[in-house]
């Protein structure tokens, strides 16, 4: 095999690896939302945010009391928990059921509520990009595989690596709890039919409470796993809603099992975009992936929307 | 003159006056921002309020008249010239509007207007990109033509009268009831004979119309953009829906007072507290979706008609209320 | 020549062949009742009349011109008004603006759509309830509402798709009343109706349709009488009797 050749395969796995790596954490991101559009069809629009004040709780934890970022995760779930159940109890379930002229109040609402939590980060914590210098990222993971004469060179980045493992937990975790436990089966009964649901004794409000905190914990977590890869700032929240967004409709509206798939989807085409089409366009793939499939596959990649 | 005549030109006396009876240039600067913001909260109002068509991405309409503007600069080097850009940045917004429409109408409910977002967004990285083009992130420069306020004043007042009198002669009309009737119900309103596709168009190429003159306008106002500044989502696209909503959907009047609001709050957080601005209009848009969602206007309206169901026997349908 | 003319029109939904090879005409001023069970098509007729459905094959013909494939408003615009089965008014407007945005299709201009809304609201009986929100209607009103809408574009023919269902004794009385009125205004009229009563009194001829194919026409006793119209509405062993 030429070295060319050689180097490109070295180049294509690098890429397509790093894309699944970081696609399995945007899974995690991609499952929060959709199990809440699911379960509420409430489209949130502070996902980002809800993430960004993870990453701070994480960051603070680090700088102030010296917490590894993976340990912090035993804080961030519980306490992202309580903050998505505290804003669905008092502000989404009241404007889920009232009537006014414009009908998408609740994601105005969540609209309002993301500008909040960014703006009062940005006043708190100015915009200055903070990092966490944990110890261990830059740790790389090195793999060659001799190929026909050659040898490619892969390398990984730790914390990536250990995200990925994290965020399979994550999402297994979340599947057993919908699968097997009493509340899974009510937040999957609310989520086929609200009005079934209620009339077989599920207390559904509490549902919505219940639910908004998990996708709260569950994007709260895949921001502590990115805080040791990435910077910190309080406006990093969009363009992560955005691609919890995405990759929410690339599985189906609604379809927690396809947001995984989306997941990997946005992660590898990022990736592959990046590397061998540009850098600068890399957050307009996904968009661009968005637009052509709620035309052309409006239920998703998989053909299965719930909603 | 009759009275109703008299009435009705008042505000356009008024705003002929401003410029003579206030001397302060500051201020004058807050009222042409207020005039411009009440510009763009009607341009969205049509589409949104008026035709239930929220859309999350109207930079793209603002950024895109703003650019044309700015590459009318520089191709000719004259910012008189720049000012072309009222008529050709309207008219691209409007080409715009035919593409977004055709990709996006086909969606439903938030599914649009965030598709419409998608696509603001790809503007803005397309902007940062095309250095060739739009000079990236660096943007444009250059030095407005007037040096006296009053000019810009005269010039968005008259943009906002067009725009009023546009907004009333289209609410009156075929188009608004058509508008309303889609907004209410598509579906039934496909059924009635109307077709809906045609008409939401219409409202989104009127409305990006008028949004990409008030881009055009902000750039030959204040003589520099950038893709984040004119294709920006919180800035733009998202206070154009607080104004429209603050002030009442599907009013005239409420984009007056939103605007007005908007503008004595921004610089009241910019002048007293300095900073945080965003996180009361935040606040503020979580107060008024849970508590007023008709908006200040609309929640007026709302007690008045209140009232005279109560005080006016004989209107109200004997028996039962079926459910709205 | 004949107002409405359908001839071979045929319509299938995948496997089903709701519509088969339907050929009737409607002469002015008739009033011709469409009878047949649930499911047998008639509304499908309808929907192809007013453009909401194209058909298959065959043709249908208003005034001498073909306007089988004309989409809903341009059929509207020839002069063909329908009322639906499942009402749906606009519910937050009031009735007036119901109205006017119906009249719409007749006209281009505010002041005329008005004046044509108001027209029919009058004449369907419906002013005292001018301004009332459509939404806070009664059933029976919202029917009749239906009626006014259609009116209002002051069409050549009228499809009257059941606007009787769900009315007691006394509301289709009135409503009957007033298809009596419209009829001698000079507006043709094709209904379907379930309540037999009615449709028989009412019509000048019927036709009567079973799996999607015509099974008898004429006057309301013939049809009444035919052996098939009998066994498809009560089943093979009257057919006999």
């Amino acid at each position: 095999m030429s070295p060319e050749l050689a180097g490109q395969i070295e180049l294509l796995l690098q890429v397509v690896i790093a894309g699944i790596l970081i696609g399995g954490l945007y899974s995690v991101i991609g499952l929060g939302m959709s199990l809440i559009m699911g379960v509420m069809r409430i489209i949130n629009l502070a996902h980002g945010e809800l993430m960004m004040v993870a990453m701070y709780i994480t960051y603070f934890a680090f700088t102030m009391y010296a917490v590894d970022p993976y340990v912090s995760l035993l804080v961030v779930l519980p306490a992202m928990f309580a903050l998505g159940a505290l804003l669905q109890r008092f502000l989404i379930n009241r404007v889920m059921y009232t009537d006014s002229i414009l009908p998408q109040n609740q994601v105005l609402l969540t609209v309002g509520i993301g500008m909040v939590l960014s703006n009062l980060a940005l006043v708190a914590f100015s915009a200055n990009y903070r990092s966490v210098p944990v110890s261990y990222a830059g740790a790389t993971l090195y793999w060659d595989i001799a190929l026909g004469g050659q040898t490619i060179a892969l390398s990984f980045n730790v914390p990536l690596l250990v995200a990925f493992g994290i965020a399979v937990v994550l999402t297994a975790g979340l599947f057993l709890l919908l699968m097997r436990t009493d509340v899974g089966r009510m937040i999957r009964a609310t989520a086929q039919d609200r009005d079934a649901a209620t009339l077989m004794g599920v207390n559904t409000k509490r549902v919505t409470v219940i639910t908004f905190g998990l996708g709260s914990a569950l994007v709260g977590a895949a921001g502590t796993l990115l805080v040791p890869i990435y910077y910190l700032f309080p406006t990093i929240g969009a363009p992560f809603t955005a691609k919890a967004f995405i990759i929410t409709v690339l599985g189906g509206l609604g379809n927690t099992a396809g947001a995984i798939l989306g997941g990997l989807v946005l992660g590898l085409a990022e990736s592959l975009g990046s590397a061998y089409i540009s850098l600068g366009y890399k957050d307009a793939f996904g968009f661009v992936m968005f637009v052509l499939v709620l035309i052309f596959l409006p239920k998703g990649l998989l053909g299965k929307s719930k909603v | 003159m009759t009275r109703a005549r008299l009435i009705a030109a008042a505000p356009l006396l008024v705003l002929l006056a401003v410029p003579l009876a206030v001397s302060s240039s500051y201020l004058l600067h807050l009222l042409i921002l207020v005039l411009l913001w009440i510009v763009l909260g009607q341009a969205w109002n049509l589409i949104g309020g008026y035709t239930g068509q929220i859309s999350y991405g109207h930079a793209a309409f603002f950024g895109v008249g703003a650019y044309t503007t700015a590459l009318i600069y520089q191709a000719t080097g004259s910012a008189a010239m720049a000012w072309w850009g009222l008529l050709a940045g309207g008219i691209t917004a409007a080409l715009l509007a035919i593409v977004i429409g055709w990709i996006c109408f086909r969606l439903r409910g938030p599914y649009f207007g965030l598709s419409v977002l998608a696509l603001a967004e790809v503007l803005r990285l397309v902007a940062t990109n095309w250095k060739d083009l739009t000079n990236g992130a660096e943007g444009i420069l250059f030095i407005p033509a007037f040096t006296s306020k009053a000019a810009y004043f005269y010039i968005i007042a008259a943009i906002l009268l067009a725009t009023v009198a546009t907004m009333r002669a289209v609410v009156g009309s075929r188009l608004g009831y058509y508008f309303l009737a889609i907004r209410e119900d598509q579906d039934a309103a496909e059924s009635l004979g109307i077709d809906t596709t045609k008409y939401k168009m219409i409202s989104l190429m009127i409305s990006a119309f008028l949004t990409g003159v008030g881009g055009a306008f902000y750039t030959n106002y204040f003589g520099y953009i950038d893709p984040g500044i004119v294709f920006n989502l919180q800035n733009i696209s998202i206070l154009m829906i607080l104004i429209a909503i603050l002030g009442g959907v599907a009013t005239i009047w409420g984009p007056v007072v939103g605007a007005t609001l908007y503008i004595l709050i921004a610089e009241g957080f910019r002048v007293f507290i300095g900073a945080g601005h965003l996180v009361f209009f935040g606040a503020l848009i979580i107060v008024i979706v849970i508590f007023f969602p008709n908006g200040i206007v609309g929640a007026i309206n709302d007690r008045r008609a209140a009232r005279a169901r109560s005080s006016a026997p004989g209107t109200g349908t004997p028996g039962t209320e079926a459910a709205a | 020549m004949s107002l409405l003319e359908l001839s071979g029109t045929s319509r299938r939904f995948g496997g089903l062949l709701a519509v088969n090879g339907m050929s009737f005409s409607v002469a002015k001023g008739e009033i011709v009742g469409l009878i047949g069970p649930n499911g047998s098509g008639k509304t499908t007729i309808f929907n192809l009349i007013n453009g909401y459905l194209a058909p298959d094959g065959g043709h249908i013909r208003f005034n001498g011109e073909r306007i089988s494939g004309l989409k809903p408003h341009h059929v509207c615009r020839r002069g063909i008004a329908r009322t639906f089965q499942v009402v749906r008014p606009l519910a937050r407007m009031t009735v007036l603006d119901n109205v006017i945005v119906s009249a719409f299709g007749r006209t281009a201009r505010t002041a005329e759509a008005r004046a044509l809304a108001l027209e029919a609201i009058e004449f369907t009986g419906m002013t005292p309830w001018l301004g009332v929100p459509a939404g806070r209607l009664p059933l029976g009103m919202r029917k009749r509402l239906e009626l006014a809408r259609a009116m209002a574009t002051k069409p050549e023919l009228l499809l009257l798709d059941e606007n009787c269902a769900g009315l007691n004794p006394s509301e289709v009385e009135q409503t009957m009343a007033i298809v009596r009125k419209v009829s001698e205004s000079g507006v043709t009229i094709v209904i379907i109706e379930h309540n037999m009563r009615v449709i028989m009194s009412i019509s000048d001829r019927i036709v009567a349709i079973n799996y999607g194919t015509k099974i008898a026409e004429g006057d309301a006793q013939t049809v009444a009488n035919h052996p098939q119209v009998i066994e498809a509405y009560l089943g093979a062993q009257h057919a006999q009797g």
